[in-house]
């Protein structure tokens, strides 16, 4: 067990290693001359020359790449062109609201989602299952920036529960913290929260045709045992698989809810970075969000194994 | 008060192609400790018989309709609740598929234990110890270290010994095992067999055996009840029915009348193949289910149908034909 994480930590080196490389060739295969853009339209031949030297486009491709993989390694992620701060403190100050959008929509879009799907499975058919899987579709197809603004519109300013916008960090308190991400989140998590629902009433439709859910119902087990202790247990693969991999929505969707909240994150760093052609901190974002990526899957292969004890490597 | 009492049995399920009735008036009663067996070709309604004794039959599309009388209570005026007391608990069951029966991502103990621990107040640890007793009675070696164990590191054979230890560890009154060792291969199909004749003594349990092998009947049945079509075509003591079978279809099924003197088993352990195709139980047939694979039937089999009638002491047949012994006043 311990020894199959290890080996799957350290299959994640060579991806990262891809991903790093990808990351550092955005300013080669970017249209048009990086240092000319940066310079600005007025700027002299010689201004242009020195901001190639100070990005290192005048040296070859490999040196060059070799020292920035060097620096990163030790956690510096270069200079930003714009601020002329260290990427990395901009990418720290940024992190705490991006990172706590994104937890509190992982957990709240789970523990919304799951039980969802469980219901709509056992129901199927009936019209809980058509209302919920409506109600799914209906997440699936309307775009954050909308449900943000009616969430917002609806649960902050008519009813007041909420507040509006902006961002209170975790310091300051917990309750602050979190009202101030509750409307965000269903926003955010809305395409999450459908699709982890259909995959669970799919995968759990499935094992409630089995003969141990049979055998689970004639020891007398009770419905809410044979729904989330047989069966969802044998479901969760595909739903941890879908869980997994949705975190690239979150990642996408993170940018647009916070613009529209106002929450001072990684997605108006990257909105900022990318208007200004700012590399180097464009780099670090895709960077860390990679890792974070790669990371959250390596989360679920660990999960795969705990889960089913048929899966051994 | 007998232990079991079924009267006019009607499980019938909608599909769109019309009412499949599945089990249509079934009756028949069971003592305390008995063992029944149940026989008939595939798909004449003797597993839909056993899951609607539970009630596991899924509702809808399913309905079961006429008495079920447990011990004098009617298990389909129960709710959903008292229901729940009595499966696993006072009548419990085993399946045919011992390789998928068993949940594969919970451990053996778990899977015991919570039997246990649904019927009965014990705690953790002592759910544990029974468990672990329930494995050594049905010989499961090294109980202690299986009740950490998956399903799938063990056997068929195994799995279904572990099946029989969770359906009697309450010590229930009644077990319904349905084909339980038609998926496992002979030997092992011999040592189960065993096993169940050994703890039937040791717990008491009446039995309702549904089984497609008459070797098995003869061994451990006390008596046995045929299905076709969904309804009871013959009940008898096991003897009586293999000596003197007398609906055509149990004929059938016997390949050939046994000869008079011969052993009860005799060489012939599966039921033998009938030509024909059983009737559709989506209509209402009017005659005898039979009549139309029965090489005797006769104008009055296709019209009217025939009730069940004692043929013999504790000998039941629904034939017009089937010969009648003397009975005694
Ligand atoms: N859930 C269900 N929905 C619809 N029809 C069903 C359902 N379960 C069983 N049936 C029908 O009930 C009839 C009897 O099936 P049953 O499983 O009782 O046969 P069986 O005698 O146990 O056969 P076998 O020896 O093959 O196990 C079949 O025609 C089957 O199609
Ligand atoms: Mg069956």
């Amino acid at each position: 067990m311990l020894a199959h994480i290890f080996r799957r930590i350290v299959a994640t080196i060579p991806v990262m290693a891809i991903v790093a490389l990808f990351v550092f060739s955005l300013l080669y295969i970017a249209p048009g001359d990086p240092a000319a853009v940066i310079a600005g339209e007025q700027a002299s031949p010689e201004d242009v020359e020195k901001i190639r030297k100070g990005l290192g486009l005048d040296r070859p491709f490999v040196s060059r790449f070799g020292e920035w993989s060097w620096h990163i390694l030790q956690a510096d992620l270069g200079t930003s062109m714009f601020t002329g701060l260290p990427v990395t403190q901009l990418i720290v100050q940024r992190l705490e609201p991006t990172l706590s959008l994104m937890v509190v929509t992982l957990i709240l879009s789970i523990t919304i989602a799951v039980p969802m799907g469980v219901i709509a499975a056992w129901k199927a058919g009936t019209w809980v299952d058509r209302g919920l899987m409506a109600f799914a579709v209906l997440g699936f197809s309307v775009p954050v920036f909308v449900v943000g603004y009616v969430l917002a519109y609806v649960f902050a300013l008519e009813l007041d529960w909420f507040p509006v916008q902006g961002y209170t960090p975790l310091s300051a308190g917990f309750w602050p913290w979190l009202e101030n991400l509750v409307l965000p989140a269903i926003a955010l998590g809305c395409v999450y929260i459908a699709l982890i629902a259909r995959i669970t009433r799919a995968s759990m439709l499935e094992v409630l045709q089995q003969d141990y859910i049979r055998t689970a119902r004639s020891k007398g087990m009770g419905q809410s045992g044979i729904l989330f202790v047989h069966a969802l247990k044998n479901a969760a693969v595909p739903i941890v698989t879908v869980i997994g991999i949705g975190v690239a929505l979150l990642i996408g969707g993170a940018v647009v809810t916070e613009s529209v909240f106002a929450i001072p994150g990684l997605g108006r760093l990257t909105i900022d970075a990318i208007v200004r052609r700012d590399y180097p901190v464009i780099q670090g974002i895709v960077l860390l969000f990679s890792l974070v990526y790669v990371l959250v899957n390596l989360a679920v292969d660990v999960i795969y194994t705990l889960l089913d004890p048929r899966i051994r490597y | 008060m007998p232990l079991l009492e079924i009267n006019d049995l009607q499980t019938h399920f909608r599909t769109p192609d019309g009412v499949n009735r599945a089990v249509d008036g079934v009756s028949f009663q069971m003592g305390e400790g008995e063992t029944l067996a149940v026989v008939g070709e595939s798909g004449c309604g003797k597993s839909v018989t056993a899951n609607s004794i539970l009630r596991l039959i899924p509702e809808p599309p399913g309905k079961i309709a006429g008495s079920i009388r447990f011990r004098g209570v009617d298990l389909l005026k129960l709710s959903d609740k008292e229901m729940r007391r009595v499966r696993g608990n006072d009548i419990s069951m085993i399946f045919q598929e011992p390789m998928t029966s068993l949940n594969p991502v919970l451990t053996v103990g778990r899977q015991l234990g919570e039997t246990l621990r649904l019927h009965q107040r014990v705690s953790r640890r002592e759910a544990d110890a029974r468990a672990v007793e329930m494995l050594r009675l049905v010989g499961i070696p090294e109980a202690k270290r299986r009740l950490g164990e998956y399903p799938h590191q063990l056997s068929g054979g195994m799995r279904q010994r572990v099946m029989i230890a969770i359906a009697l560890s309450c010590r229930p009154k009644l077990l319904i095992a349905d084909e339980p060792t038609t998926a496992l291969d002979v030997t092992i199909q011999a040592q189960i067999l065993d096993l169940m004749k050994d703890l039937k003594a040791k717990v008491g349990a009446a039995i309702i055996l549904i089984t497609h092998d008459l070797g098995i009947v003869a061994e451990v049945a006390e008596r046995v009840m045929v299905m076709y079509a969904g309804r009871k075509v013959e009940e008898a003591p096991v003897e009586k029915l293999f000596r003197t079978p007398r609906h055509p279809y149990t004929q059938g099924l016997f390949g050939a009348v046994p000869k008079l003197g011969s052993s009860l088993a005799g060489n012939l352990t599966k039921l033998a193949e009938i030509p024909g195709v059983v009737p559709s139980l989506k209509q209402r047939i009017c005659g005898c289910v039979f009549a139309t694979r029965c090489a005797s039937a006769t104008d009055l089999c296709r019209q009217s149908a025939p009730a069940l009638e004692l043929k013999a002491p504790g000998h039941l047949a629904a034939c017009h034909f089937a010969p009648k012994e003397a009975l005694a006043a």
